[in-house]
């Protein structure tokens, strides 16, 4: 600090305080209505402190589900958010690192082609092109599977720069005595550079965890059983069937059950978080 | 940059970068072809059968009043997005950098919305703005206005507008404060010493360096309210009521998979595309800048 303006300190405090009070507002009014009753939540104004049904409801989205005909038990969504979202982290580590491993140490006829064609799935969002993926997809007969929902979102620009940046940084003495010592580029990447990456990966798997979790557009186009639906999507479709009051209770819990792993991954993990967002973007 | 050492394989490094090139063929240098390619075609509806039409999906495209309108309410809904989201995290990164005390507890109070799917953001922000029970429409009525964005067209926008800018603050706040952290102390307290306020200080030191952070934070919100939003526009209105809050990314999907207009999206999937390839290209030069900042 470089005076003391207790006014000022004391404003800075309460505008932070303020911003963190709105932006926490959502969750709250969501884990509020999470523990009430189906009639509470039915009369305005709703409460603003919790009530006594949190686990009544929490027991009920987990292992019935929404209590509609045909919804999911939340246990099981939960697991395929969790399955995709660590089948695109890890999968984008695995072929990004080793394709940035190719590119930064070995000197090859197409290199350069190849950096560019990686280069430009950076400026393409799935979004863009859903239809055609969609349609590749299909033909190739991956709707409704695990490898439907990952495959497709694994190849990364952004990871293979991450990885690419990193290695450029590695001195090349490291990489001269691997070599005197006589060992193979395979064995250089496995006991030298790997073990160095530790904190790339974290960071990356931080990213790619969140992003892999969160996706909806795709999961919601490519499933139509319900054993591969993600928590994401089914938290939104219930929450927009047509002609029905939504239970807001049991609807909530999902929410917040959707939140809650990501959530948490970026809690415990904002070192990481923090320096894989903003050396992503380098 | 290039390495100095290196190692003489023959085909091992096509076998390394071979899953990474085999996917990105596949998944997506065939659908941006296919996309390219059904812009210029038209199907029938009865399928099968399609028929070079060249460039008319576009001719068609630029004669449509709804397409404008949604390039429109795209061009403004980005706006609104991008400065509203900016003013807001520089007011809080600005603030929480201030403080001394509760910094970090603060920090990590701010950073996790950015961990909500934007989907279930729409959810949340819908619940609290429901007309029928929802907290803040209530406290709206009680101070007279009638809040229901189900019928209201500006106030699904706003309702979207609210939702995509809080779950994007944290992106931008973090970057706002490494930025703000990145300023020399010592130009600060020089200021002070000249007897420069708080407000100048800001105005005149620290609101210039975080020129280029602010830039690059522009276009990054840009295209998150280009394309990042789909997941709150899809959870709260659809793209309704009417035509209010049907952005161009979500036009591509309700024309392709509900309307099933086949061509048309395609051509405005190209359009998209190139003006996502002309938002990269400009974040790339600026970055370029930078590294000679």
């Amino acid at each position: 600090m470089v005076e003391n303006r207790p006014f000022l300190t004391v404003l800075s405090h309460l505008v932070v305080l303020l911003g963190v009070a709105i932006i926490a507002f959502p969750v709250w009014m969501t884990f509020v209505a999470s523990t009430h009753s189906q009639q509470t939540m039915l009369q305005s104004p709703i409460p603003l402190l919790p009530g006594p049904y949190l686990f009544e409801n929490y027991k009920q989205v987990l292992t019935e589900g929404y209590g509609r005909v045909g919804s999911t038990a939340v246990t099981m969504t939960l697991t395929n958010s969790l399955i995709m979202a660590l089948g695109v982290a890890l999968g984008k580590i695995a072929i990004s690192i080793i394709s940035a491993f190719a590119i930064v140490y070995f000197r090859f006829p197409g290199r350069m082609y190849i950096f560019w064609a990686i280069f430009v799935t950076l400026m393409l969002p799935v979004e863009v092109r859903i239809v055609p993926t969609y349609g590749v997809v299909a033909n190739l007969g991956m709707l409704d599977s695990y490898g439907g929902l990952i495959i497709p979102l694994i190849a990364s620009a952004t990871a293979t720069f991450l990885f690419r940046q990193f290695f450029l940084s590695v001195p090349d003495e490291l990489t001269e005595a691997a070599r005197v010592d006589g060992a193979s580029p395979m064995r250089f990447f496995w006991d030298i550079l790997l073990p160095m990456s530790r904190t790339s990966i974290a960071a990356m798997f931080v990213i790619q965890f969140i992003y892999g979790w969160n996706q909806y557009l795709w999961p919601l186009l490519i499933t139509t059983k319900e054993s591969y639906y993600t928590v994401v999507m089914t938290v939104s479709r219930q929450a927009n069937v047509v002609d029905s009051v939504p239970a807001w209770n049991l609807l909530m819990a999902m929410a917040m059950l959707a939140m809650l792993p990501p959530v948490l991954v970026v809690v415990f993990m904002q070192r990481q978080f923090v320096r894989g967002l903003v050396e992503t973007e380098k | 940059m290039e390495k100095r050492v290196t190692f003489h394989e023959r085909w091992l490094p096509y076998l390394l970068v071979a899953p990474q090139m085999i996917i990105t063929l596949v998944f997506f240098f065939w659908p941006s072809g296919q996309a390219i390619y059904q812009s210029v075609l038209i199907e029938d509806a009865f399928g099968g059968n399609s028929k070079f039409v060249f460039l008319d999906n576009f001719i068609h495209l630029f004669n449509d009043d709804s397409y404008f309108a949604s390039v429109r309410l795209t061009v403004v809904f980005s706006f609104l997005v991008a400065t509203i989201g900016l003013a807001v995290s520089l007011l809080l990164a600005v603030m929480a950098d201030r403080v001394i005390r509760g910094a970090t507890a603060y920090k990590a109070f701010l950073v996790w919305p950015y961990a909500v799917a934007p989907a279930v953001a729409g959810v949340l922000w819908g619940f609290l703005f429901n007309p029928s029970v929802g907290i803040v429409a209530w406290m709206l009525q009680g101070i007279g206005i009638e809040f229901n964005y189900v019928t209201n067209g500006n106030q699904a926008l706003t309702l979207v507008i609210i939702a995509a800018v809080w779950n994007q603050i944290s992106y931008n706040f973090l970057f706002f404060l490494a930025g703000l952290q990145s300023i020399p102390k010592s130009l600060i307290e020089a200021a002070a010493i000249d007897g420069a306020g708080p407000g100048r200080r800001f105005w005149d030191i620290i609101f210039p360096l975080l020129s280029p952070t602010g830039f690059f934070l522009l276009v990054i919100n840009i295209i998150y309210s280009f394309f990042g939003t789909f997941g709150v526009v899809d959870a709260l209105t659809k793209g309704g009521p009417g035509q209010a809050t049907n952005i161009l990314v979500y036009k591509v999907y309700n024309d392709g998979f509900r309307g099933q207009d086949l061509g048309g999206s395609s051509a405005q999937s190209v359009i998209l595309m190139i003006v996502v390839i002309a938002l990269t290209f400009v974040q790339f030069r600026f970055i370029e800048r930078r590294v000679h900042y």
